[in-house]
């Protein structure tokens, strides 16, 4: 089972507190690997929130393939940040040569297009990238999108944090949501793009648990966007229908629930809006979910939610301060950050609920 | 004594032999009474006595003319070995024995010059059934734990209905930012996912016909359970079609169009719409053909339901049309759909063949959406009454046509659109719940059963052969007969009751193969879930092999 985590602060906070948050959840399993999102970026990032980062773990030839391919399709790289690495002996990973975060200048022709073509251009340069470097084994792109970093590595997540000189505390690579998971490896071969959390077109999403309607809802998204691939995890279906729900058809964040965990028909018929939940649970059969899992997702305007399977079969808390609200699958990793918080206040949400936590940190418990 | 001729048709040449005992027979006459074939008739025989009567043995012989039970030797009153006479005999001096050296199918052709009627399933016993060799074989533990059938709440509901994508729905944003439905989508009913067939009211007795309608309406009143059955064509009692319990029918229109002048004069009087329309096409027992009701079988009531003279009623294969029969089934779509203001789903039901997926194809793609079900009914299933080179010869299994048209759906991303529905001799091991599960993991939506209903009422024919002689009108225990003296042979309480006890264990064996997998809704195209130990027949359903 794996453990995720979540930070939202009022302020910039560096990843070494998602090691911190996610090292003490640690015991009892395989810590296979660490993965995290890094949103709404600070330190060297925070004067380019407009532009695209490229995040990518490659090899040398892969990273002027990608370079190359950006290049010619008239991207400017404006910044690069490749973190220092220590590669000290003994340590537990399974490390690509390079590490690259680059921030990139549109093309000038989209320079003043509408959002939306952008977006759609960064999600096609994704895919055109992942596909190019999947061939020779060459890297993996993560994501390539304004104000988001993701790193992902496979070994012990302490390692990684060593590696790649996290555990230092900095203010050059900080960001104000950052979403963690330790992995524990079960149903598949360690790849690195299993790993969560997953990202597209701003949204990201994390899970702890399995889903027993995979093979539907991949058979379902497979044909629903192009931009549903990989399908390497069970909970990268998580992530592609908050995308569908939320920005393919447009419906606020609260039906996403109703998609993934309709309530059951006898309570659905006694309710006031029993024509629309009805239309959503037959429509969308095949993005139910099934199986205990826990979802953490981050939507593009930076707020966090969680909600989990129908009969709570996976946990979460939550604990918060005046600066930060932290999501963690055991409470020990809140403890780790707030220790000095009022327990009381902590929230351990239901089957039923979703919990978002919006810009200023506000907690909105919202009832399915 | 008489000639006999090797061309005679005798006790050797049928498909069964009757044991008789008549040292154990007290001639009570019960076991002519009860058979319902006359297959079976008090004679008088000749018979030889040996016997002494003095204080040393002194035997003598007699001749003496007693009557005894004999087997009826013809085409026509041939024993069915429906068992009844020993059912009924209380000294068990006789009973059917099957006869392996049978005959009859060759000397029923030659002797009548026409081709073989009878009802019943395909008798052609081949290998073990593909739905056998699967097993629910991806269970849920300690991550992924399973659920408590017991203790935790199940889905089990299926839809019928055209079901919009869910970009189509007529949805806007709110002022609170809730979404509104405010444009009219095709009507879907959640139900069952076990459907009572098409048994039609002449084919099935009126005793029948109303068990099964008594056990609908006690499971949906009394157990919650929303099931339905579909008329078959032939007409509803105008009583029900005035009634609450309309809303638990799913009628049913095909090619003869028998019955549907009541329904049609009655719309007016409807105080509930029904369930749904089934416009059959086709019948996976006897595909390409229509229906066939025998004149024996046209009683008063049937006549009246249906509206025609007592003769042999034959539905033709095909829906009449002046153009094509593409186009008087469309029209028969939009005018069923208009019948009911668009308020009452319309489903095909056709009989599975290598071609149904092209046929589903062309539906799903229809951009009307009047299609709002697909039942797709294998080979294997039951008929009142077909040619028996039909039933035997013709047809196409259920279940890889099931999941052909299903991962059709899945190429195009069209799941559920049209909900699938399948049946043709499922429940025919008498394990209606495994094999329903099993489908749906496959890709249907729910499942249709016939046959086994009328077993679950007490029809003792089988696919080897036993009884099959729905055609007759001669049902031994009045299920599918209009003879009033036949007809009371049912006991309409115990069957109905025999039904809903079916349902309800079904429900809990359904409950019980959700749980291990850890799904509290159905778990449709789960294939993940099954397993196969034969490699073709993995390959064919992409299913997992094991060993
Ligand atoms: S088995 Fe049935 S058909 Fe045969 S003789 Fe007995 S009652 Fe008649
Ligand atoms: S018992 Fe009746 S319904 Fe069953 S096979 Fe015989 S004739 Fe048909």
């Amino acid at each position: 089972m794996c453990r995720i985590g979540a930070i939202k602060s009022r302020n910039y906070v560096h990843p070494s507190l998602a090691l911190l948050l996610m090292q003490s959840q640690q015991k009892g399993h395989d810590n296979s690997g660490f993965a995290m999102v890094m949103q709404d970026l600070g330190g060297l990032f925070e004067g380019y929130k407009h532009l695209p980062t490229l995040s990518m773990a490659c090899t040398d030839e892969g990273l002027k393939l990608a370079e190359d391919i950006l290049h010619a399709a008239g991207f400017n790289r404006v910044l690069q940040w490749v973190p220092e690495t220590n590669n000290l002996p003994g340590l537990d990973i399974i490390a690509m040569p390079n590490y690259v975060f680059e921030t990139f200048q549109y093309p000038k022709n989209y320079r003043s297009a509408p959002q939306k073509e952008k977006e759609d251009l960064l999600l096609e340069m994704r895919l055109q990238l992942r596909e190019a470097l999947e061939e020779d084994d060459l890297g993996f792109v993560y994501s390539f999108w304004p104000d988001v970093i993701t790193l992902k590595e496979i070994g012990d997540p302490k390692d990684i944090g060593t590696y790649f000189n996290l555990w230092e505390p900095d203010n050059k690579f900080t960001a104000k949501v950052i979403t963690a998971q330790c992995r524990q490896n079960t149903n598949y071969d360690i790849v690195r793009y299993a790993a969560h959390p997953f990202f597209l077109q701003g949204y990201t999403a994390l899970a702890n648990g399995e889903n027993t309607f995979y093979q539907k809802n991949k058979e379902f998204q497979a044909k629903l966007h192009h931009g549903y691939i990989g399908f390497e995890s069970d909970s990268q279906c998580f992530l592609y229908t908050m995308h569908y729900v939320h920005r393919v058809l447009g419906w606020p964040l609260n039906y996403y629930k109703h998609v993934i965990t309709p309530l059951p028909f006898e309570e659905l018929s006694s309710r006031p809006d029993s024509d629309v939940l009805l239309a959503i649970r037959q429509s969308l059969a095949h993005l139910e979910i099934n199986g205990p899992n826990t979802i953490i997702g981050v939507m593009p305007d930076s707020t966090l939610f969680t909600c989990c399977d129908a009969k709570k079969l996976r946990p979460i808390v939550i604990g918060r301060s005046e600066e930060m609200v932290v999501f963690s699958s055991e409470v020990c990793g809140i403890n780790e950050l707030l220790p000095d918080r009022n327990w009381e206040d902590d929230i351990y949400p239901h089957e039923r609920e979703m919990i978002t936590i919006d810009a200023d940190l506000e907690v909105q418990r919202w009832r399915q | 004594m008489e000639t006999v001729k090797v061309q005679d048709l005798t006790a050797n040449d049928l498909p069964w032999k009757i044991r008789y005992d008549a040292s154990r027979c007290t001639l009570c006459g019960s076991c002519v009474a009860t058979c319902s074939f006359r297959a079976i008739e008090a004679k008088v025989e000749r018979r030889r006595m040996v016997f002494s009567e003095g204080d040393f043995p002194d035997p003598q012989q007699r001749f003496s003319a007693v009557p005894v039970i004999r087997q009826v030797s013809t085409l026509v009153s041939h024993c069915r070995g429906c068992g009844g006479c020993e059912k009924v005999c209380p000294n068990d001096a006789i009973g059917p024995i099957r006869n392996i050296d049978n005959r009859l199918p060759i000397v029923t052709r030659c002797l009548s010059g026409d081709s073989i009627k009878r009802g019943g399933r395909k008798n052609l016993e081949s290998t073990v059934r593909t739905l056998d060799k699967m097993r629910v074989g991806r269970i849920s533990q300690m991550t992924d734990p399973s659920l408590d059938a017991q203790r935790h709440t199940f889905d089990l509901l299926a839809p019928f209905g055209r079901i919009l994508p869910a970009g189509k729905l007529p949805f806007h944003l709110g002022a609170n930012g809730e979404l509104v439905n405010d444009g009219q989508a095709p009507p879907v009913r959640w139900i069952y996912p076990v459907v009572i067939g098409d048994m039609s009211i002449g084919a099935l007795s009126w005793r029948m016909w109303e068990a099964v309608a008594m056990a609908v309406a006690y499971l949906n009143e009394e157990c919650g359970m929303p099931v339905r059955m579909c008329s078959g064509e032939g007409g509803v009692p105008v009583r029900l079609l005035k009634s609450k319990y309309l809303k638990y029918m799913i009628l049913q229109i095909a090619s003869g169009h028998f019955g549907w002048n009541r329904i049609a004069n009655t719309l007016p009087h409807m105080v509930e719409d029904p369930c749904g329309i089934i416009i059959k096409i086709g019948q996976g027992a006897k595909p390409g053909d229509g229906g066939l009701l025998m004149a024996q079988k046209v009683a008063d009531h049937i006549m009246a339901i249906r509206g025609v003279p007592k003769a042999d009623l034959l539905s033709p294969p095909n829906h009449q049309g002046l153009y094509s029969i593409e186009e008087s089934v469309q029209k028969m779509f939009l005018s069923m759909n208009a019948a009911f203001k668009f308020r009452v789903p319309v489903a095909i039901k056709v009989a599975a063949s290598s071609t149904s997926v092209s046929v589903f194809n062309n539906l799903v793609r229809d951009p009307y959406n009047i299609v709002g079900g697909f039942f797709l009914d294998g080979v294997d299933g039951g008929t009142g009454a077909a040619h028996e080179v039909s039933l035997d010869h013709t047809g196409h299994p259920i279940v890889s046509k099931l999941r052909d048209c299903y991962l059709a759906a899945v190429t195009q991303g069209r799941q559920e659109q049209i909900p699938l529905w399948a049946a043709g001799g499922l429940g025919r091991t008498g394990d209606l719940a495994a094999d329903a599960f099993k489908m749906m993991c496959l890709g249907a939506n729910g499942v249709f059963a016939g046959k086994l209903i009328l077993q679950m009422a007490g029809c003792i024919g089988n696919e080897m052969g036993r009884c099959n002689a729905c055609n007759t009108g001669l049902c031994p225990v009045g299920i599918t007969t209009q003879n009033p003296t036949l007809v009371r042979r049912l006991d309409p309480e115990k069957a109905a009751q025999n039904i809903v006890n079916y349902y309800l264990a079904m429900d809990q064996e359904l409950k019980k193969l959700m749980a291990p997998i850890g799904n509290s809704s159905l778990p449709i195209g789960r294939s993940d879930a099954l397993i196969t130990t034969d490699r073709a027949v993995a390959e064919r359903l992409k299913i997992q092999y094991v060993c």
